[in-house]
């Protein structure tokens, strides 16, 4: 395969050339394997592995449609990959900037010790819409908070990885990951099996371990569940697919309640406590009695269960507040503040708009940055300057000046790109990728992730609901 | 197991089994349809497979294929194959972690392969016989993956469960509307006149190779209602469902030690010795209609009491216990 596929400028870190015009080393058998396969054979296990999908009923959920409607996640079946070295440093940085959250999150619901030093700002913790007055002073098990870690990586020009965003709360995808690879090994065995890829196999297994470590209670085997919000959430296939891995039940709010702060599930031989919650749904929705009041999916009275320590959450409640998108702009200093190290991981430069020089830059310089709505997920309520309208810089600047604190920008990334089989041809498409991470009794990252791709040429919005598509991720 | 997930497979075994019902009904109908020519005795044939399957009355003047449009196309239409297959898939897809991954990529492939096709496909092209058929053996094949990748645990027994109360009571209503039919006939018993309906009645039972075993191809119309009624080694007879149904609910009582369970059992356990102890001549005599009547008032109110037990019990007294 000969690198013509696209324009990449010189500034593009390409997943199999880098920067140089050969396929880099480890890329070198499966571009040859590519380009030694006929069209239509190409086409044809392409086709294959999308009915895959389909018959497995491997797919999302398009919001703001008909109710119901289903998509599959369209998948690529060039694969994408990481070598060892590349993933140890992965590896450190996560775990380092995981652990330094954790204590970020357990100090500003205890003492608050880095907003008195000074370091986090006091406003912008007590502002966020995800800071949960609620969890002041409650102890949580073992001091974790982020059990279940999905950090959104970007490779920047100069190949190296970067922090893009840190997903706190109910970070989705890990289905994606594991499915990709099953269809991975049926379309390509013989080159799978030569690479020596990583196993990701054992995710489900190391979620359970650490759901486990959570149980409130040692003396007996604890009842582990998954939350759903239900059927027509968009991620509802993942939670089907984790409670099996896991074999665990998934519980939907209405099978649960709470009486005297202990929570039952109902089953047809009667009630049965439940002792660690994996919760696939927003804080906001989880008890109606807590929270937002209108919530038909959550339960009454879990939280009052979960502050009397008869049950655990993961991931904890509030954890929204960490992965904020202005707060991004302070991991490195949290980092040095709690471990005294330096990141290993780099952060995207970000300007935070509340400061007035900054947003008197932005405002200048829409048409050349991406600004984010801090609270939103998704690929929701963003802007990218090169890519948009007079209108929608407009309407951005009219919504930054009434609310800077809602926003933040970004330099608009030189993402790396990776080839793709679009449209029948081999084609080269901006990707990123998420690594899961897991907290339990220690941190592990099962070597891989999803690397989510942006289908649209030259777009640089991965997201599954804005169009995305993904590629199984091999790490050597 | 939670109640919501017995819930799921008690309704989507119920679904599946309507469909597959439905399915060979259908078949079965139009195929007899071929020999009949007068409109009346067709309209008539329509209504009583209208009837039979609990399905609303057609507009006068309706055609053999507003017929197969209402009850296997139409999503709307709640006793058609369509809907059904619909629910069916909608119940597993609300508890795809609990059934095999086998299970649950059959139903989808075969609920998206069979809501694709239209009407107009197979009237024009005249291939409605492979379109039922090809509903049929989905349904059954699932049963079949069903029976060879389950465990035989509460999952399994709620699927039985909901398969055999839904064929014990769709069984008892249709054999009821068409035996009704048949004995307003001027021949009745004498089944000669009637041969193709007698015969019909059996095939949509699957019953006729099966009664021909037993009593050969001598037809006999008490025979022919022993069979699908009393019959116990026959799989769609009644007194089979009901048998099944009393295992189900004997090995679900087992696996969860509930306590609240002696009336439902007192209630499945007179329904299956009726059957059991029934003669047809007595059957006959005291009238089928109020017989079959019985057993679907009797089937519902076991509908009722699994629900109370096992699914919508009351917090207090579960708290209680």
């Amino acid at each position: 395969m000969e690198k013509d596929y696209g324009d990449i400028t010189s500034v593009i870190y390409d997943e199999m050339y880098g920067k140089s015009d050969e396929p880099l080393a480890h890329y070198r058998a499966v571009s040859e394997t590519i380009s030694n396969m006929p069209h239509e054979e190409l086409l044809q296990r392409q086709q294959a592995a999308d009915l895959s999908f389909l018959h497995q009923g491997i797919t999302f959920t398009v919001y703001g449609r008909e109710e119901g409607t289903e998509k599959i996640f369209p998948y690529d079946l060039i694969p994408r990959i990481i070598t060892g070295d590349e993933w140890n440093t992965i590896e450190r940085g996560l775990k380092q900037r995981i652990t330094a959250l954790n204590h970020f999150l357990h100090d500003i619901y205890h003492e608050g010790k880095i907003l008195n030093d000074g370091i986090v700002p006091h406003e912008l913790v007590f502002t966020c819409k995800y800071y949960r007055r609620e969890m002041r002073g409650v102890d949580v098990p073992k001091g974790i908070y982020i059990s279940v870690v999905g950090t959104d990586l970007v490779r920047i020009s100069d190949g190296s990885f970067a922090v893009l965003e840190d997903n706190l709360r109910v970070p989705s995808g890990v289905s994606y990951m594991l499915a990709n690879r099953q269809v991975m090994k049926r379309v390509f065995p013989r080159l799978f099996g030569n690479y020596g890829v990583r196993p990701i196999e054992n995710y489900g297994q190391q979620l359970l371990t650490t759901l486990r470590a959570l149980a409130p209670r040692e003396d007996r085997e604890p009842n582990i569940v998954l939350l759903t919000p239900g059927v027509f959430n968009s991620a509802y296939f993942e939670h089907t697919f984790l409670a099996r891995q896991m074999g665990i039940e998934l519980v939907e709010g209405r099978d649960l309640l709470v009486h005297d702060n202990v929570v039952y599930m109902r089953t047809t031989a009667g009630l049965r406590r439940v002792d660690v919650i994996y919760r696939r749904l927003d804080d906001d929705f989880i008890d109606p009695l807590a929270f937002r009041p209108d919530s038909q999916l959550g339960v009454p009275g879990l939280f009052n269960a979960y502050r009397s320590g008869n049950v655990a959450l993961a991931n904890a409640i509030g954890t929204g507040i960490a992965d904020d998108k202005a707060l991004y702009a302070y991991v490195p200093k949290i980092i040095k503040y709690y471990l005294d190290e330096e990141p290993i991981l780099q952060n995207i430069q970000t300007y935070l708009l509340d400061d007035d020089s900054n947003r008197k830059y932005v405002l200048e310089n829409l048409d050349k940055l991406v600004v984010k709505a801090v609270g939103e997920s998704g690929g929701y309520g963003m802007l990218i300057g090169p890519h948009s309208t007079r209108e929608e810089q407009a309407k951005f600047k009219d919504l930054i000046n009434e609310n800077p604190r809602n926003y933040i920008a970004q330099p608009t990334l030189a993402l790396s790109t990776a080839p793709c089989l679009i449209e029948n041809e081999i084609t080269s498409r901006h990707v990123d990728l998420r690594p899961y991470i897991l907290y339990g009794d220690e941190i592990s990252i099962v070597a891989g992730g999803l690397t989510r791709v942006a289908l649209k040429k030259g777009s640089l919005v991965v997201n599954s609901s804005q169009g995305g598509g993904s590629k199984d991720t091999w790490v050597l | 197991m939670l109640s919501r997930v017995a819930d799921n497979l008690y309704w989507l075994s119920r679904y599946l089994e309507r469909a597959e019902h439905t399915a060979r009904v259908l078949d079965l109908t139009l195929n007899l349809l071929l020999e009949q020519h007068s409109d009346e005795q067709m309209r008539a044939r329509m209504n009583r497979v209208l009837e039979g399957l609990f399905a609303e009355d057609l507009p006068e003047n309706s055609s053999l294929y507003d017929m197969t449009n209402a009850l296997a196309f139409d999503q709307k239409n709640f006793a058609s194959i369509n809907f059904c297959l619909a629910k069916a898939r909608e119940n597993a897809r609300q508890i795809r972690e609990q059934i095999s991954s086998e299970m649950w990529e059959h139903l989808n492939a075969l609920y998206l392969d069979v809501t694709k096709i239209s009407i107009d496909d197979v009237w024009q092209n005249q291939t409605t016989h492979q379109y039922f058929r090809k509903v049929k053996e989905g349904a059954q094949l699932f049963q079949g993956l069903a029976a060879s990748t389950m465990s035989r645990n509460e999952c399994w027994q709620f699927l039985q469960l909901g398969r055999y109360i839904e064929r014990a009571t769709y069984n008892a209503h249709f054999l009821d509307v068409q035996v009704a039919e048949l004995q307003k006939s001027e021949h009745y018993p004498v089944v000669a006149k009637d041969f193709m309906s007698w015969v019909g009645l059996l095939k949509c039972f699957t019953a006729f190779e099966a009664y021909c075993k037993v009593y050969t191809a001598d037809l006999k119309s008490d025979r022919i209602i022993e069979f699908l009624l009393l019959n116990a080694e026959f799989p769609h007879s009644i007194r089979f469902s009901v048998d099944k149904m009393e295992q189900s609910l004997n090995a679900i009582e087992e696996m969860t030690e509930v306590k609240r369970s002696a009336k439902l059992k007192r209630m499945v356990g007179k329904l299956r010795s009726d059957l059991k102890f029934s003669q047809i001549e007595e059957v006959l005599e005291a009238g089928l209609a109020n017989f079959l009547e019985g057993i679907q008032k009797q089937n519902d109110r076991i509908h009722q009491g699994i629900y109370d037990v096992y699914i919508s019990y009351p917090i207090d007294q579960a708290i209680a216990q």
